[in-house]
């Protein structure tokens, strides 16, 4: 189903009541809606990204994705405002499930709102949609591609992510993972320990690994675009999510 | 694959931009996904205008040869130079 939907920036109080802004999503043909928090990838607060979240408005859920740099980078294009996180080691984790609260609590507070709101996040943002799931009280989360929940970085990364493995018992909510087969970050045995972790843990969730896909296969304007994995993989979010936040 | 794996490099001159030149202080060379160029994985160099990796930035982002090819041009530049010269390649500070 597609839903006529307005979409723009807006600002949110963000994690230590910092005042941050986001690119938000709604559909504007019904009167209720879950919602999904939209967490950026690495290279930032991008045009790629934003389209997911009218992708989402248009399939009836409201959508936010948080500038995670904008402390950093304020007006910066999204690629500089990137190179400066990344030359700064990335966002502090605690820093990013505070702008996730954020952003849900701006979510749950709209009119038209059903009060349920879920997470995705692709490439690190897939590490920190699971981090945002056992931090905060959300009802679904997908995490796409993301490294560094199992496993460290690689020595000499400059990046201050760590492994969150050991976050999974308070995992809050249903997980969606979707991977590339031929992906490094996370490998296949790095999505086999996380999908251990959580079904020893009787966590609810269910990952799907694509063939012929590695990092990065949702990406519309990157080489590493797999249409295959891409088209299957939304259509899997889009189920999830409707069981999960649909009203 | 994103590799994360970020080289930091402290330097000394300049660089310009669309509205002039600019002191250049820092460096990231990394391995990873580009903006721009049509490759899945490219050798980025962002040059900072600010010791702390911020302010402006001039970014390049170059396939794995012709990086190669850039780095070994750079020292042969160098090489060729007589050494009083390249040890006199400090910044002048006005």
């Amino acid at each position: 189903m597609n839903h006529e939907l307005r979409a723009g920036m807006v600002r949110f109080e963000g994690d230590g009541g910092d005042e941050i802004e986001g690119y938000f999503a709604r559909p504007t043909d019904i009167s209720a809606f879950g919602a999904v928090v939209m967490v950026h990838h690495l290279p930032g607060f991008d045009d790629a990204t934003k389209a997911m979240a009218r992708k989402l408005a248009d399939q009836g859920f409201a959508a936010i994705v948080p500038n995670l740099y904008v402390r950093e980078a304020p007006g910066a294009s999204a690629d500089d405002a990137a190179a400066i996180a990344r030359a700064q080691g990335g966002v502090p984790d605690d820093r990013l499930v505070g702008d996730v609260d954020g952003a849900a609590t701006y979510l749950r507070a709209l009119d038209g709102s059903n009060g349920k709101v879920g997470v995705i996040g692709h490439c690190s943002g897939g590490r920190q949609s699971f981090l945002a799931a056992c931090k905060l009280e959300l009802d679904a989360a997908v995490d796409c591609y993301g490294a560094f929940v199992v496993g460290n970085p690689p020595e000499g990364s400059g990046l201050s992510a760590r492994p969150i493995i050991d976050l999974a018992p308070q995992l809050s909510c249903p997980l969606l993972g979707l991977f590339g087969a031929e992906d490094k970050f996370p490998s296949p045995d790095q999505v086999a320990e996380l999908d251990r972790v959580l079904a020893d843990l009787g966590k609810p969730h269910e990952f799907h690994s694509f063939d012929n896909a590695g990092h990065g296969f949702f990406a519309v304007d990157r080489p590493s675009y797999r249409v295959e994995a891409a088209n299957e993989g939304w259509r899997l979010i889009f189920d999830f999510y409707g069981r999960l936040l649909a009203s | 694959m994103c590799t994360y794996l970020t080289q930091h490099v402290t330097i000394e001159g300049s660089g310009k931009f669309a509205d002039g030149w600019s002191g250049l202080h820092n460096a990231t060379v990394y391995f990873d996904h580009p903006v721009h160029a049509m490759a899945e994985h490219t050798l980025n160099i962002d040059f900072f205008t600010a010791p702390d990796a911020t302010g402006r930035r001039i970014a390049l982002e170059l396939t794995a040869d012709t990086a190669r090819e850039l780095a070994a041009a750079i020292e042969r530049a160098i090489a060729s130079a007589p050494t009083e010269i390249v040890a006199a390649s400090s910044i002048t500070r006005r």
